[in-house]
């Protein structure tokens, strides 16, 4: 009976190990691949970046170590258990009484001291060359300020300001053109987390934090708002346009245009800037200069809305507006109330935003 | 020591008017009846916190599931923290030591029975407001609801601001009120164990369990102190215009963190050493040896809790320090795995070579030093600080923690139960349901949070109320959910278990365990005021002494 007991336990310990290594095994199939697809899952596994590919070889060496002192001492633990148990006819009389042992508690307290000078050594290193990395000249520069809940990205270099969807260049060794980020909050605490660029860093009001990354390959990498923010913390969304040189200096170059001045539009145009919108939003070359809500000067260009909540479509565009809580309930953007015809007007409006 | 202390039989049972009786236990300064009074009123929180743990996991169950609105997610991963960290975890330890010290010391009270009480019913008081804000959170006017800004409640979040109505406020003074009870309960069992050990017991022949309780109460002392001061301060910004967090008129955020987590991380240890100190007495009795290293044993404890008030901005890698603070936080947290490592391997050496006992008790014990040694692993790991800036505010960390307070503190907490309810009912609690209550909860344990280290791992922030659909967090969370519900049934199998044997149990006489401290000399449940003689001791182990007094300890102390 105590036999199949100790067997069982045995099974169950082992079942828990084999769980937490066929997770792991099942996460790292999940997430290589290039990372062209946004429902692509951000491991931190995959990095394809300096930053989080120091903190990746970092893992390693800690995940070994770890791995090696839980290997140790929970043979020792199973041996004792299986070894030391209560055997069927035991005599009843008391084991050995034994009080401790200096030479083997001194043992098992200099081993891992030594242990843990190791481990700080590594992590100090990658501190230092994660933390202290100079900025080149050929840095871009991207202020990221967190609103709740939503990215604001303000390119100081060029004068661009946009939301949510971060482009930044392509990085390679032969032209080193990594992108540092300046880190503020107009409200609560927020945190940059794009797992597969670089570890997260918080965006908090009244300090001015930084972070870098070069990634050596172009593609979306997703990440979201890891702080907790308030309300809708969780559809703070994040995407990293990683593009080549080129289609970056077009986008750019795109962003810096005024914004487009349709006239088959200018009903809806009529309504943007008699109602609320203003207050929150900007739109360049009109009257528009709200910076509470996002930059809508070149709408179209994003792929998402509402912080990633929902794909940048017609349909979802008249939700947005029409009734947020259907797709962000507790975002800050108000219910706009309008007439049916002022709600189309203003929506083809929008989406001449190129 | 006196043998007339076995003598004295259980308090007599005749049947009295249920409002006398109600009467007596409001009005009690009896450190047992407080620690009964403690012990059920966690239990009862503890299915509360449980109900919101799973109401937080069923929404989690698929992506942008429905169950709940995000304003009531966010409000219960805030209860559940709450709930469990300062109106379970603490009551229910609070009680076990105020039930113990004494009994264990062979002292007939603690030091300030009235004080004492006092703590109790500051504590009990806190967890009642803490929930009247569902009712009155937005004032009287209209309806109320929950603080939802996190346990931590995190500036600016907290401010007037961002948490209007009174949410916010209840969660303050509810902390501000609790942490006085605490602190009142840790002056009175430092006095009780300094000042009240019988004749014989000289501090180096105190139960581990009553050394822990003493270490534990002094951290308590320094870490609750800048709590409150926080939350005075919180209140101050809130209602008479103070600045301290308010980033809008220039306070600071990360000066709000410096307090929190100077509490919080000692908190940690403020916890899990009492758990240390049930394992220092279960694991000895059923491997039948003395326990493996005693002065060590105190060293560690002492250097864990000296060391452990250094290390509390490892909670706060993220938040941009420069390199130097971030090395020296990782070396203070890795530090700190030493002495616990020390106290791992010194149960083991206990085990080494003994004849275990594979009661329930034990079975606790043994999920606790399994799990115990995962969780200080992944906190080694967390140590590492470029590591952190990758698992911190992710579910890696959920997993992490919860391990140490399910997996640890749980864990520990159960194996108390089925070792010393024995001795505060007169009943044994049933072997069979316990065991079924140990593997149930083993299972649903391991589900839950071996798997959900994984979410983290691939990039999911914690406190998210709905995620992307993406297939592998989708699978990952619906396993989760499963174990956490397996959890639930072994909780109900646990309280099961505990009201019918209250009832139905086997009779336990003075010493079901043949233990060998005080308490298994009196009568279960113990008379009044405990020893009709103070007891004298004369080694660590008195009733080993007294049992083969061919073979004393005290011949070898």
């Amino acid at each position: 009976m105590r036999q199949t007991e100790q067997n069982r336990r045995l099974v169950s310990k082992t079942s828990g190990l084999a769980v937490l290594l066929g997770g792991g095994l099942l996460a790292a199939s999940l997430c290589f691949g290039a990372p062209q697809n946004p429902s692509q899952v951000p491991s931190i596994f995959d990095p394809h970046s300096t930053p989080a590919e120091s903190i990746y070889h970092l893992s390693h060496f800690v995940l070994s170590i770890t791995g090696l002192i839980f290997a140790v001492v929970f043979t020792l633990l199973a041996y004792v258990v299986v070894k030391y148990r209560r055997r069927p006819g035991d005599t009843g009389r008391e084991p050995t009484q034994v009080y401790g042992s200096t030479q083997i508690e001194l043992a098992w307290t200099v081993i891992p001291i030594l242990i843990v000078v190791v481990l700080f050594l590594a992590t100090a290193r990658v501190i230092h060359s994660v933390q202290d990395a100079p900025k080149p000249p050929s840095a871009l520069e991207v202020t990221a300020i967190g609103h709740q809940f939503w990215w604001e990205f303000r390119y100081p270099q060029f004068g661009v300001v946009t939301a949510n969807e971060l482009h930044i260049p392509v990085s390679d060794a032969a032209r080193p053109r990594p992108t540092f980020l300046t880190l503020l909050s107009a409200d609560t605490d927020h945190s940059f987390w794009v797992p597969q660029l670089a570890g997260k860093t918080d965006l908090i009001p009244n300090r001015v934090n930084h972070m870098w990354m070069d990634p050596y390959q172009t593609g979306i990498f997703l990440g979201q708002c890891a702080q907790y923010c308030g309300t809708q913390h969780a559809k703070m969304l994040l995407r990293v346009y990683v593009d080549t040189p080129d289609e970056f200096d077009v986008w750019v170059r795109a962003q810096l245009q005024p914004a487009v001045q349709d006239d088959v539009v200018s009903a809806g145009r009529r309504v943007f800037e008699s109602t609320a919108c203003i207050n929150c939003h900007a739109i360049r070359g009109t009257v528009a200069d709200g910076r509470f809500g996002p930059d809508l000067t070149h709408l179209m260009s994003r792929q998402t809305i509402a912080s990633g909540a929902a794909e940048n479509t017609k349909a979802n565009l008249r939700l947005w507006v029409q009734s947020p809580d259907a797709i962000k309930p507790g975002s800050l953007m108000p219910a706009m109330q309008l007439r049916n015809a002022d709600l189309e007007a203003l929506v083809d409006y929008l989406e001449t935003l190129r | 020591m006196s043998s007339d202390a076995m003598a004295i039989p259980a308090a007599g049972t005749v049947a009295r008017p249920w409002v006398e009786v109600l009467h007596e236990w409001v009005t009690t300064v009896d450190h047992k009846r407080l620690g009964i009074l403690y012990i059920v009123y966690a239990l009862i929180f503890l299915v509360v916190g449980g109900i919101e743990a799973t109401i937080i996991r069923i929404q989690l169950i698929r992506a942008h599931n429905d169950f709940v609105s995000p304003q009531v997610f966010n409000r219960m991963f805030t209860m559940h923290g709450t709930t469990m960290i300062f109106f379970v975890a603490m009551p229910v330890l609070f009680g076990f030591a105020n039930y113990l010290v004494p009994l264990m010391i062979g002292a007939r009270d603690m030091a300030f029975p009235r004080l004492n009480a006092f703590s109790f019913w500051l504590t009990a008081f806190g967890g009642l407001l803490l929930y009247f804000s569902f009712l009155g959170g937005s004032g009287l006017y209209g309806a109320g609801n929950a603080p939802d800004v996190g346990w931590w409640a995190y500036a600016p979040l907290a401010a007037k601001a961002f948490s209007p109505g009174h949410s916010s406020d209840y969660w303050t003074i509810a902390l501000l009120v609790s942490g006085f009870g605490s602190i009142g309960t840790a002056i009175n069992l430092i006095a009780t164990i300094l000042c009240m050990r019988c004749p014989g017991m000289t501090l180096n022949r105190m139960p581990l369990l009553a050394w822990l309780n003493l270490v534990m109460s002094g951290m308590v002392l320094i870490a609750i102190t800048p709590l409150s001061a926080a939350q005075i301060m919180l209140l101050i910004d809130r209602y008479l215009g103070g600045h301290f967090f308010d980033t809008q008129a220039g306070g600071s955020a990360t000066i709000w963190m410096h307090f929190f987590w100077i509490f919080g991380h000692p908190e940690v240890y403020v916890l899990i050493i009492p758990c240390f100190a049930f394992m220092s007495e279960i694991i000895p009795v059923f491997s039948r040896k003395p326990i493996f290293g005693y002065p060590v044993m105190v060293g560690a404890t002492v250097c864990i809790a000296f060391v452990s008030l250094s290390v509390w901005a490892h909670h706060m890698f993220t938040i941009g320090m420069n390199s130097y603070a971030n090395s020296f936080f990782a070396i203070t947290t890795m530090a700190v795995g030493v002495p616990t490592g020390i106290k791992i391997f010194n149960w083991l050496g206990t085990m080494w070579g003994g004849k275990i006992q594979f009661k329930t008790p034990m079975l606790f014990s043994i999920g606790f030093l399994f799990q115990f040694l995962i969780a200080g692993l992944t906190g080694i790991i967390m140590s590492a600080a470029p590591f952190d800036w990758q698992l911190s505010l992710s579910y890696f960390v959920v997993a992490h923690f919860h391990y140490v307070i399910v997996g640890g503190i749980l864990f520990a907490v159960f194996a108390a139960f089925y070792y010393w309810y024995p001795k505060i009912t007169g009943r044994m609690l049933s072997e069979k349901l316990g065991k079924l209550h140990f593997w149930l909860f083993l299972i649903g344990f391991h589900v839950t949070f071996d798997v959900m280290h994984i979410p983290g791992l691939l990039g999911m922030p914690r406190r998210i109320y709905t995620y992307e659909p993406r297939p592998s967090w989708e699978t990952l969370n619906l396993i989760v959910t499963i174990g956490a519900f397996i959890q639930g049934v072994a909780i109900l199998v646990f309280v099961t278990n505990l009201v019918l044997s209250y009832f139905k149990g086997a009779i336990a006489g003075n010493d079901p365990w043949d233990g060998w401290t005080l308490e298994w000399s009196v009568s279960s449940p113990p008379p009044a005021y405990n020893f009709a003689s103070i007891p004298v001791v004369a080694s660590r182990r008195p009733l080993w002494d007294l049992k083969h007094p061919e073979d004393p300890d005290s011949r070898y102390e």
